[in-house]
């Protein structure tokens, strides 16, 4: 980029400096780390958490399909799978969809608005530590949990801890207020995030970048904060609650003594089911960014894309009783929570034309990052008709509490949101470390990834259909289940070395990764006109922008985007 | 198009006049194979519970939608995918070709098309589930209905059948609905503690039990037989071995099970090991949880024992109801259900057989 180029746009594009490598003593850097409110580490550290959790949680769903290979097997006890999928569930939610999101946004949103830091970088810490403590605290309960009573370990309620399993005549020991207080105080983390990521994309917004130019990533990640704060805050009353039940005397959720359990389910599922926005949102942000770069072309209908965003999340808000289509809701209210929930699925699709649109047309480079994109538009478009199903209550009373909900949401976490932060993985790691990650080992990573993921979760549909309930530890031989579960638990294998793949990718390119200059995807971002990784300080001047690809401009005085805007 | 046949269409409309799905039936058979397999690899299968296997009418309205909503989502992947596939491999980029291609913003004709479409295909959908949950939730009871209470506890199923005055459980008998004189079951849903779900999938959708909070189902089989389910709302530690068994009898077989039910029978046809087991059983802590009728026995926590012998199985499903299963349960029921309430008692092996004995003429 030359000179001329810099000073028109206003865009200061940093040399990469050699950084001279000094050598500090180890606790040193440590206390750096721990002490910092630089929301690139931050930003680090809530990968780095999440993977951690990662790991536990990949490691109880392998332990569940073992057990789960052949009926009638004796590899764990009863009590020990229901720990293994109450914490399975929390942790992937909780420690792993969240923290890793919340770590990308974190490290990203202020680099694409083109500001130094968070509005409340010390806010940004506290909120980091407070997850991090909650996650500690929700795997200590393996050895603080028995209570003086030396009842169970970790928690075993499920991770929705529908009431009154959780209430002290089911729940005794320590387990259940492991679960209530981890959660609790990841959840003021949470919320302090979420104000953070609100006021940040509000307020730190550089010189240029009005809401119509903001990256999309920004948007979605500006929604997800105000989701949060409507749905965290439901679920940290119904724990509050809960914990008066259960310490003082309280019968919120006591049914033996007139208490309610529909309530507690209401209460849950109004955090719940926004809840999967809030985690799908950020995985939109991610393929809204990455899609464009490797088709060359600019998202299609932006402005539309974003209404769709801010649909999404005022229609999240009330669709949560399709959860709850078979408590007994009155056939009135079934009707009304089918519309919303149907109705979600206009914007959803309207988001998987868009991209479609992108691509139309493109020279579309099928770089790892694009890769796992594919992968999720084509699993994300089934999860979206699978939840069509769902969302009609009739289907919903036989698919409901089966594997086929299982599989369902396993297509959006896993085949949607973890395809999506894969992809991000390979697209920002550059950016992050200054190394390319390895394309083969991506590539193989990719491959191992989407057959496991096919066979495992494709063939728990069958199941499901077959009338196989959930959160059961064995089942009869007659049914016909056996040969649909043998091939889940075979694709688990398959998982397992697609993320050793990853694993090692990881480090290896940390350390001997080809190095890479500012920008090596040939990008439009602001994030990509700082240096690799970038400075403590992000920019060295703060930019100006008169576009949403401020660096398609930079790069084509000649066709600048602004013209059209 | 011969899997078509696969598909069972129920042969009455018995409670609910479902309406006349004629119009989507070539459209619904023709990208609901998938469904229609299904249900033919269930019609050769007795223990099936497959969902696409009805043979009552909430779980074959079920089916009906679930065809419709099968064709509408089959169709939107069959064009979704392929213009994904087309773009995919049409618009790959040439290794060597750097030119950007044309930067297109969007299309308002094209956004506009892509809400409208589906706008209007939530629609139908919604109205067709408004229809069939209308017509299963809001059903009436006829004339000649059997009412069953469902009791869900941990982990087992109580069924009390007010009509006819005695209790039973984990095996629900009901008799055939005849197209001619229908005579469906509503079952009310109780919880004695935690949540709990009724599911047999081949005759209706699940239901949950759930503290504090009467629900209800009804179902019309229309083919005896024994339709098999289970518990669908995890309840704890032995949510997995939760079993339901529904004897759907011709009315004639109905009517004898339940006048056998009722009867109360004599002791004087039992042996003296048997006469020593009952000893046993009614000054041991066994009588503070099951009620046998006629004797000491009142416990309400645990199954009603007084007609045993009549069932298939014991510990709700866990194993087939013979001497040596039953001895064992008795002995220590943890070895059969890991996590079951019922305590071992600590008995002699001369009291476990007497005991067994005793059990053995609860006919």
């Amino acid at each position: 980029m030359g000179m001329t180029a810099m000073s028109s746009n206003s865009i200061p594009i940093s040399e990469t400096v050699s950084q001279v490598a000094e050598r500090k003593p180890l606790s040193e850097i440590l206390h750096e780390w721990v002490i910092t409110v630089d929301h690139k580490r931050l930003g680090l550290m809530y990968i780095g958490l999440a993977l951690l959790f990662l790991a536990l949680g990949g490691l109880e769903a392998a332990i569940m399909r073992i057990q789960l290979a052949v009926p009638h097997a004796h590899f764990v006890s009863p009590q020990v799978f229901n720990r293994m999928f109450t914490m399975h569930g929390t942790t992937m939610i909780f420690f792993v969809a969240m923290t890793i999101l919340f770590g990308f946004g974190i490290y990203l949103v202020p680099l694409m608005i083109g500001t130094r830091d968070m509005a409340f970088p010390r806010l940004n810490a506290w909120g980091f530590w407070m997850s991090a403590f909650g996650g500690l605290l929700l795997y200590f309960s393996f050895i603080g949990g028995e209570g003086l009573s030396g009842a169970g370990t970790a928690p075993d309620v499920g991770w929705w801890a529908y009431a009154p399993l959780t209430s002290p005549a089911f729940s005794k020991g320590h387990s259940t207020d492991y679960w209530t207080i981890s959660l609790l105080i990841a959840g003021f983390g949470t919320l302090a995030t979420a104000i953070n990521f609100v006021a940040t994309i509000l307020s730190m917004r550089c010189s240029g970048m009005t809401l119509g130019k903001m990256p999309l990533l920004c948007w979605m990640y500006l929604v997800t904060g105000g989701l949060l704060l409507f749905t965290i805050t439901p679920l940290t009353a119904a724990q509050l609650m809960l914990m008066i039940d259960r310490y003082l005397g309280g019968h919120f959720f006591d049914t033996q003594a007139g208490g309610s359990a529909v309530m507690w389910m209401h209460f849950f599922w109004i955090f719940g089911h926004p809840e999967v926005y809030v985690l799908i949102l950020p995985s939109f942000a991610f393929v809204s960014e990455i899609v464009p770069v490797f088709s060359r072309k600019p998202i299609f209908g932006y402005p539309i894309m974003v209404a769709a965003t801010v649909a999404i999340g005022f229609i999240s808000m009330s669709v949560w009783a399709h959860h709850m289509f078979t408590v007994g809701m009155a056939s009135y209210s079934n009707a009304f929570f089918v519309l919303t929930s149907m109705a979600i699925a206009v914007p959803t699709g309207i988001k998987i034309f868009n991209w479609l649109g992108t691509m139309w047309g493109g020279q579309i480079r099928y770089a790892t990052p694009m890769l796992f994109c594919l992968g999720f538009l084509f699993q994300f478009l089934i999860a979206g008709l699978t939840g069509v199903m769902l969302g009609a209550a009739p289907f919903n009373w036989q698919l409901s509490g089966s594997y086929f909900v299982i599989a369902h949401f396993h297509y959006v976490i896993v085949g949607g949101i973890l395809f999506a932060v894969f992809g991000a993985f390979y697209y920002w790691f550059p950016k992050m470390t200054g190394r390319m990650l390895n394309e083969t080992l991506g590539k193989w990573h990719f491959g191992f990834f989407f057959i496991g993921f096919h066979l495992t979760f494709d063939f728990m549909h069958g199941a499901g259909i077959l009338g196989m309930p959930r959160r059961i530890y064995t089942y009869e031989p007659n049914r016909g289940w056996e040969t649909w579960n043998m091939i889940v638990t075979v694709g688990v294998l398959f998982q397992a070395v697609a993320v050793l793949c990853f694993a090692f990718n990881l480090f290896w390119s940390y350390f001997r990764g080809h190095a890479t200059g500012n920008d090596p995807w040939d990008a439009w971002t602001l994030e990509w006109s700082t240096s690799s990784p970038p400075p403590a300080y992000n920019f060295a001047v703060i930019p100006e922008v008169k576009s949403r690809r401020p660096l398609w401009d930079l790069k084509h005085p000649e066709d600048p985007d602004w013209r059209y805007e | 198009m011969e899997e078509s046949q696969g598909i069972p269409v129920s042969k009455s409309r018995v409670l609910v006049s479902v309406n006349d799905w004629s119009a989507f039936r070539t459209l619904a058979v023709s990208f609901g194979l998938t469904a229609s397999s299904f249900a033919q690899s269930a019609a050769q299968e007795s223990n099936s519970t497959n969902i696409f296997a009805p043979s009552s009418t909430p779980a074959d309205s079920i089916f009906r939608l679930s065809l419709l909503v099968l064709a509408a989502t089959g169709a939107i992947f069959a064009v979704v995918f392929s213009m994904l596939l087309y773009a995919a491999v049409k618009f790959r980029g040439r290794s060597g070709d750097n030119r950007e291609p044309p930067q297109v913003y969007g299309s308002d004709q094209l956004e506009l098309a892509w809400t409208v479409i589906p706008v209007l295909i939530v629609m139908v959908l919604f109205i067709a589930s408004a229809r069939v949950i209308h017509a299963v939730q809001d059903a009436r009871r006829p004339p000649g209905t059997i009412e069953v209470t469902a009791v869900g506890h941990q982990f087992w199923w109580e069924f009390r059948y007010q009509q006819y005055g005695f209790v039973t459980a984990n095996e629900l008998h009901v008799p055939v609905s005849d197209p001619g004189r229908s005579s469906p079951t509503f079952i009310t849903l109780l919880s004695a503690d935690t949540d709990h779900s009724f599911w047999v999938p081949r005759l209706a959708g699940k239901t949950d039990l759930i503290p504090n909070h009467p629900n209800s189902l009804w179902i019309d089989p229309q083919e005896p037989g024994i339709y098999l389910g289970q518990c669908a709302q995890y309840c704890g530690t032995q949510h997995a071995k939760m079993l339901l068994r529904v004897y759907v009898e011709s009315r004639a077989d109905f009517d004898r099970w339940v006048r056998k039910q009722q009867a109360i029978q004599a002791n004087a046809a039992m042996s003296p090991e048997a006469l020593e087991g009952r000893r046993v059983f009614e000054s041991t802590a066994c009588i503070n949880c099951h009620t046998i009728e006629g004797t000491v026995a009142d416990g309400r926590f645990g199954p009603n024992l007084r007609h045993l012998m009549s069932r298939d199985t014991i510990a709700s499903g866990a194993a087939p109801n013979t001497s040596e299963n039953l001895r064992a349960w008795i002995q220590n029921p943890n070895a059969i259900k890991p996590g079951s309430l019922m305590p071992a008692m600590n008995l002699t092996n001369k009291q476990l057989n007497e005991v067994t004995e005793y059990m053995l003429t609860l006919r």
